[in-house]
């Protein structure tokens, strides 16, 4: 594991999680997963336009928006490395593991700005004392989930 | 139309979902009595039981609580023991299983539990995705089913590998005899290096084993994820592919879950006399320096 430090939001999870015994943390899982917030209208039929991470066992689609439009739609002035960054996902109900992945990653890191999502460790996932409770072969879903997060991010603040 | 599972070599193991719904309504599954049915989900995702799971039924995780947790292999004789009695399961209790996509890893728990002998174990035909698609009710109640103990409690019963499983060297020892890939087509060409989806469970290199005949999990199972008449089945393996009842076969994927299906399928509904499943799979043989590749 690295020394880089998490994201506040990030490090409480993952302590909440630490401080938990093996079967709470798939309760704290599950909440997570049903906490995941519905996919706004504007994406509705739009999964084509999203990226699936086929890392995940299940259907897993996300999108990342950079900056802040706004009341009268005026773009975001602020320096690249200053907008906030804006996460949204799709997974079906049946997929409740991936699902709570993806809710943890949009409770830590949805608002955050474009720096400090591209300073977020690359071995996050495996600090979320999860291995034990869901096996490590699955934790490569959120890793691929991540990756493609900070993936999007750099290309969609360089495009801004 | 009703399941008519005595057209199959061992009706016994199948349940419908109105067996399992009249079952239920009796009283009998999941109370730990001794004449109780013991109903254990057991999915490819780990939190879908917490979702909502068939009333009385218990978790049964196919990595948590079946694979060693370091050295690739299933858990040994205590650990069986102790992963049963906890479920309020012994020798001689009859236990259902049933799960997400299509029983895989329902299929799959089944073979494990055989591997250690347990003589009643049986699948729901259709598996969750059918009991769920029927309306039927799903519940976040766990059973608060008693482990068992002392006389009562799982015997400690060594695990018996050799009838149906293969391992890498007996299946270099088998070629020649019939194999049976059942991954996707583009896993079996090599075009692909895991199945779709599924790229950490990759391998080295693509293809299958020589001599292997190309029979996709998904063509023993209907729309609804129940299995196909025997009649239809017979065509496929026995017809179509020229399989012998009377000859060993071995059946593979890639990590060995799909191929307990195909396992059960060839076993149960089939007759098939000696059936091994090859759980090291694609992600051993494709990952193996010098084994043979045809492609």
């Amino acid at each position: 594991m690295s020394d880089e430090p998490l994201p506040a939001g990030l490090a409480e999870i993952a302590e909440d999680f630490a401080n938990l015994p093996v079967p709470q943390r798939l309760e704290l899982l599950l909440e997570f997963s049903e906490g995941l917030p519905e996919l706004p209208e504007r994406y509705a039929g739009r999964l084509g336009e999203m990226e699936q991470v086929h890392e995940c066992q299940s259907p897993l689609f996300l999108v990342v928006e950079v900056g802040d439009e706004g009341s009268g739609g005026e773009p975001d002035e602020r320096p690249a490395g200053e907008r906030p960054v804006h996460l949204f996902f799709s997974a079906p109900p049946e997929a409740p593991t991936t699902r709570g992945f993806a809710g943890i990653l949009h409770e830590g890191l949805d608002g955050l700005t474009v720096e400090e999502v591209l300073a977020v460790p690359d071995d996050a996932p495996f600090r979320f004392s999860l291995g034990e409770a869901v096996s490590p072969l699955r934790l490569r879903g959120m890793v691929g989930m991540l990756s493609r997060i900070k993936r999007q991010t750099a290309l969609k603040s360089q495009a801004a | 139309m009703a399941s008519d599972f005595t057209q199959y070599a061992h009706p016994d193991r199948l349940v419908s979902t109105d067996w399992l719904a009249e079952q239920i309504a009796a009283g009998k599954v999941g109370t730990g009595a001794d004449d109780s049915i013991a109903l254990l989900e057991s999915d490819e995702d780990v939190l879908l039981y917490d979702t909502g799971h068939i009333p009385g039924a218990l978790k049964l995780d196919w990595h948590q609580d079946l694979n060693d947790p370091v050295m690739r292999d299933y858990v040994d004789a205590e650990q069986f023991a102790k992963v049963m009695s906890e479920r309020g399961i012994g020798r001689d209790t009859t236990v259902v299983i049933y799960g997400d996509k299509n029983n895989w890893w329902a299929a799959y728990a089944l073979w494990v539990m055989s591997l250690f002998g347990h003589e009643d174990v049986r699948l729901l035909d259709g598996g969750r995705a059918k009991w769920a698609a029927e309306g039927r009710e799903l519940t976040k109640d766990v059973p608060a089913v008693a482990a068992r103990t002392g006389d009562a409690a799982y015997p400690v019963v060594e695990r018996d590998d050799a009838p149906i499983r293969a391992f890498k060297d007996d299946v270099l020892a088998h070629l020649g005899g019939p194999l049976v890939d059942v991954r996707s087509p583009g896993e079996f060409s090599g075009e692909l290096l895991h199945m779709p989806d599924y790229p950490q469970e990759g391998a080295m290199r693509g293809g299958h084993i020589p001599g292997a005949k190309s029979v996709p999990w998904a063509r023993a199972a209907n729309e609804d994820g129940t299995f196909k008449s025997r009649e239809e089945l017979e065509a496929i393996y026995q017809g179509e592919q020229g399989l012998d009842p009377k000859e060993a076969t071995v059946a593979y994927c890639r990590i060995g879950e799909r191929s307990s299906h195909t396992w059960f399928v060839l076993t149960h509904l089939l007759g098939f006399d000696a059936v091994r499943n090859y759980d090291g799979s694609w992600t051993e043989w494709g990952n193996s320096v010098r084994v043979p590749v045809e492609k």
